[in-house]
């Protein structure tokens, strides 16, 4: 009746292999866009992560800037200094270093405000969806109030209520937590939504109606048998909103309510070169604009491959 | 599988295991809120199952058909609780168990029922391995503690059920049809039930699957004493597998009997008319009543007898006057017709 | 039933006359399925044939590749799906490897279609009347007018009360019987000589079954149309078919004539099978049961497909693969029937 499944033993090397096999790794390899995007955005992951030992200097300590090295231009230019290879901004940061250390702002910032995301859409929709009636009616309906402003204005005005309580001088760490909440709150409908539909799927289907008649509490229920099988479309939602969050975070820096400025991310970067761009500084600006657009991309790129990988209908 | 040439039949001691009476069930099947207040519209309810009784006796099984919609499903599910009574009650071993208003009083009876589904593909959790599906009604009731415990007794499960031990270690996707309801037997026994609710259980499976699954279930029966209560649309199944047999319209049950009596000598039309329906074997070429029509839509069923407008036999009392139950033998049949004695018998013997 | 007046000129008379000329012939068919983990072959060299004014059936159980059979005929097999092999001839004419638009244009006009499921085979934004006009001016220089009233004809002809009115209804707002109905109109509107109905009963009730099977074939013996039924319920075979061909794993196990195969099975599945199906006023033993299920394509056992099921398996059958042969009054691919074996057998018994 059945084949003898491996030896305990072999289990771990049975799975890599069935990893290896599965579809979506398959759909990965037959990709060429998507393996490159996966490099790009693996590059970036590690500037990130090990931005003190690769990049040249650290722009955030002021210690280590010197306003004598304001304006320098790329390496290849005229008058370049082989220490600033992308050249350097108005107070003497290298751009290469700040585009490093500028990455790892950017990536923890939308990283943390996706999850911020995730957890309170996921939520909400799992509760929406299972427990119906008013309280889906509730939550659906300031979603979609919610849905019909733009996220960089939800944002913006988070970001201008939370400092109009804490005062301008709530500067530092706080303005960190300020811009994730903000942004966060700003894409949780498209979890609650995706999720609350799934939700609603799945909560008829038998394996959860089998839970039930055991007599298993609504809430173990969700936790332990809707929550694992509406995950895919959440995986695919925070791919694509990792990249938005990212540009929005740039847009709120760019706008000047971001990231303190000492500590300057991607946005805060070409807010900075913009000032410049028509004196012929054009590098504070380029360089950083295009780290954004090809991280933005790639992460885009693979959020699109992912959403096709997971979709059935599309295999 | 075991040759025990067990006399069929209940090995019932007439005790009765769980009873249904004058159940009740109304959906609301209204616009939302804001939609009716705008367009005007009344509240809209669908009467499910309406003022249904049965017994089931202990190791025996009862059977419900019924064409789709007639509310075979909704009883299976107001059995086990899933959904709440609208009217009358369901007594399990004298208990009435809507008197019983916690979770935790609820568990003790909880673990002594189960659920088999109709289809194999969805009724098993797709992320989790098998042992833990088995499984899950022994650690939710906290029957075995410790992990082997846990495990050897899915083992012995999966073996109870024609599957190997090792099995448990897979993924529900790696089987086919017919070992998934394999998997859902062991998990409905994991508790050690006495009465399992089997909702069309083979009407996903392949003939010959069919035909493994219904031994099984008749191996288990006889094994470890089970009651069913049993859901189907298929005539041929029921007449095997069941005791007692009941027809359903439109939420109403129509007629009950044993099941022998009910497919040899049917009272009621609509049991009349749908064993004539079935196609046949044994290509007999016997003169059929062509029946005509469609059942009707349960949220405005016909006055009267909701099967009146289909019904050859229908006059004016059926269209207007519900039928009570009427006792026939063992069983009951609900038609005016048949109280009247204004029913031919029917033709076949 | 007054039927095909205003068509009578394009399609010929009323009933045409039972003929030996096949209408289909099906030689060494074989459907592929390129896979990224190899080539299944979900139809392996099968042939038959379907006589004029004939009902074949067509059983199995799923993945048996009847319903791949019919697609690949009609030419909408998937892709990747292909036809790796073989010939399919309609009136002598080969079809197989037609162009695309020319296929088109036969599907319809020379070969009507029905699918299980009617809802999807009709499209939800157009009236029932624009599906039957847009098919019936496509296959024939009708008028508007003249197509209308030939679909009035039609939704009559399949039991639509109140035609005029119907007519201009959409899909949704038609039962499921009577959705069927309007699929069977839309399948003989051009007078086919062939209609293909895969699973036509199988989403119905009982008691609609009965009717639309009843349909399909006095409409067929009407309009002198021939049939490829596929279905796995034998029981529809048996009230419908002339002949049945049961399929297992891409192969044709036996064909034969309906009743032979019924009563009197020749291949070791046939039997299995039968006895697999539970019958009312039979026995309430356990049913015959075919050990283990069915083989997925990616792993057809060597030989005959059936051997590791098969209890009457020799040598012989697991090493060569059995072609379909004489056996009763039947054909079996089954080396039970070649008689050298029947020869040997005796000499060593």
């Amino acid at each position: 009746m059945s084949v003898v499944s491996s030896l305990p033993g072999r289990r771990g090397a049975d799975m890599l292999r069935r990893a290896w096999d599965s579809d979506i790794a398959y759909s990965f390899r037959q990709s060429k866009v998507t393996m490159v995007a996966a490099a790009v955005t693996l590059v970036y992951f590690v500037f990130a992560l090990f931005a003190p030992w690769i990049a040249p200097h650290d722009p955030y300590d002021l210690s280590s800037v010197s306003l004598m090295d304001s304006f320098m231009p790329p390496v290849w230019e005229e008058g370049g200094d082989p220490r600033f290879l992308l050249g350097s901004d108005d107070q003497g940061r290298g751009i290469l270093s700040t585009i490093i250390y500028g990455s790892r702002i950017s990536l923890a910032v939308g990283f943390a405000s996706v999850i911020f995301a995730a957890v309170l859409g996921v939520t909400l929709g799992l509760i929406a969806g299972y427990a119906g009636g008013a309280v889906d009616a509730f939550i659906m309906r300031v979603a979609e109030v919610q849905l019909s402003f733009p996220a960089i204005l939800i944002a913006l005005l988070i970001d201008g209520v939370a400092r109009g309580v804490l005062g301008n001088e709530a500067q530092g760490d706080i303005a960190y937590f300020v811009i994730i909440l903000s942004i966060g709150l700003s894409f949780w409908v498209q979890y609650a939504r995706t999720v609350r539909g799934s939700c609603m799927v799945e909560k008829n289907k038998e394996y959860v109606q089998a839970a039930r008649v055991i007599g298993v509490r609504p809430a173990l229920v969700v936790f332990r048998h809707v929550l694992p099988n509406v995950l895919g479309p959440v995986l695919v939602i925070a791919t694509i909103t990792l990249a938005l969050a990212i540009i929005t975070e740039a847009t709120l820096s760019f706008l000047g309510v971001g990231v303190p400025p000492t500590s300057p991310s991607l946005g805060t970067m070409i807010r900075i070169g913009n000032d410049f761009l028509f004196s012929g500084e054009w590098w504070i600006t380029i360089f950083p604009g295009v780290a954004l657009a090809v991280l933005v991309l790639a992460v885009n790129l693979l959020g699109d491959w992912l959403r096709d990988a997971l979709n059935p209908k599309l295999r | 599988m075991a040759e025990v040439a067990a006399p069929q039949g209940p090995v019932a001691t007439g005790e009765t295991l769980l009873s249904v009476r004058d159940l009740g069930k109304t959906f609301d099947v209204s616009a939302p809120f804001l939609n009716r207040v705008l367009q005007g519209q009344p509240r809209v309810h669908l009467t499910a199952v309406d003022d249904v009784s049965f017994d089931i006796p202990r190791g025996s099984t009862f059977s419900l058909v019924g064409e789709s919609g007639c509310g075979k499903s909704t009883v299976a599910r107001l059995v086990v609780g899933l959904y709440r009574p609208s009217q009358g009650r369901v007594e399990f071993e004298g208990t009435d168990l809507a008197r019983i208003q916690t979770r935790r009083q609820m568990a003790p009876l909880r673990r002594k029922w189960a659920m088999i589904f109709q289809d194999p593909y969805a009724s098993l959790n797709p992320r989790w391995r098998v042992a833990d599906i088995v499984a899950e009604p022994i650690r939710y009731h906290g029957l075995l503690s410790g992990g082997q415990a846990i495990r050897t007794r899915v083992g012995e499960l999966l073996e109870l059920v024609g599957l190997s031990a090792l099995d448990g270690e897979k993924y529900p996707h790696e089987f086919s049809g017919g070992q998934r309801q394999r998997i859902s037997i062991a998990r409905a026994l994991a508790s050690e039930p006495d009465f399992i609710v089997c909702d069309e259980p083979t009407s996903a499976l392949d003939v010959s699957v069919q035909a493994q699954i219904l031994n099984l279930m008749k191996r288990l029966q006889r094994e470890l004493g089970l009651t069913y209560l049993f859901i189907s649309h298929d005539l041929a199944v029921v007449y095997h597998i069941s005791d007692y047999v009941g027809v359903m319209y439109l939420g109403r049950l129509v007629e009950w009997s044993d099941a022998r009596l009910l497919f040899s000598n049917p009272r009621h039309p609509y049991t009349r008319m749908l064993l004539d329906a079935i196609p046949d074997l044994e290509m007999s070429g016997r003169a059929r009543t062509p029946v005509g029509g469609e059942v009707p839509s349960p949220i405005a069923p016909p006055a009267g007898c909701h099967f009146n407008p289909r019904c050859p036999f229908a006059d004016e009392r059926c269209r207007s006057e519900t039928p009570m139950a009427l006792k026939v033998g063992v069983g009951e049949v609900r038609c005016h017709a048949v109280e009247e004695g204004r029913l031919p018998e029917p033709e076949s013997a | 039933m007054n039927e095909t007046t205003t068509f009578a000129d394009s399609a010929g008379a009323t009933a045409r006359p039972r003929g030996n000329r096949p209408v289909l012939e099906v030689e060494k068919l074989r459907v592929e399925f390129p896979t990224r983990k190899g080539t299944l072959r979900a139809v392996d060299d099968i042939s038959f044939h379907i006589d004029e004014g004939e009902v074949l059936g067509v059983v199995g159980e799923s993945g048996a590749g009847k319903s791949m059979t019919g697609t690949a005929i009609i030419g909408l097999l998937e892709p990747p799906g292909r036809i790796a092999g073989g010939e399919v001839r309609l009136e002598g004419e080969r079809i197989d490897n037609l162009p695309y638009e020319k296929m088109r244009r036969y599907r319809g006009a020379r070969i009507g279609m029905v699918f299980q499921d009617p809802l999807t085979s009709l499209n939800p934004l157009y009236t029932v009347g624009f599906h039957l006009t847009e098919t019936i001016r496509t296959h024939s220089d009708l008028s508007e007018k003249q197509a209308r009233q030939r679909a009035l004809d039609l939704l009559s002809e399949v039991g639509i009360p109140a035609p005029e009115r119907r007519i201009d209804q959409y899909p949704h707002q038609f039962s499921g019987g009577m959705r069927q109905r309007v699929v069977v109109a839309l399948a003989l509107c051009a007078n086919p000589r062939l209609i293909i109905a895969d699973e036509p009963t199988t989403a119905l009730d009982v008691s609609i079954q009965a009717q639309i099977i009843r349909l399909l074939q006095r409409l067929c013996r009407e309009h002198g149309a021939s049939v490829m039924l596929i279905t796995h319920d034998m029981g529809v075979i048996a009230e419908t078919a002339d002949r049945v061909a049961v399929m297992y794993a891409g192969r044709i196990a036996e064909v034969g004539p309906v009743q032979e195969v019924v009563k009197n099975a020749q291949h070791p599945y046939t039997e299995g099978l039968m006895g697999a199906i539970p019958t009312i006023g039979g026995t309430h033993e356990d049913l015959v049961q075919i050990k283990g299920s069915m083989p997925r394509l990616t792993q057809i056992p060597s030989g005959c497909a059936f051997h590791p099921r098969c209890p009457k398996a020799f040598d012989r059958c697991r090493r060569e693969r059995p072609e379909l042969m004489p056996a009763g009054r039947s054909e079996a691919a089954c080396w039970l029937h070649d008689p050298a074996e029947k020869g040997r057998r005796r000499g060593n018994g």
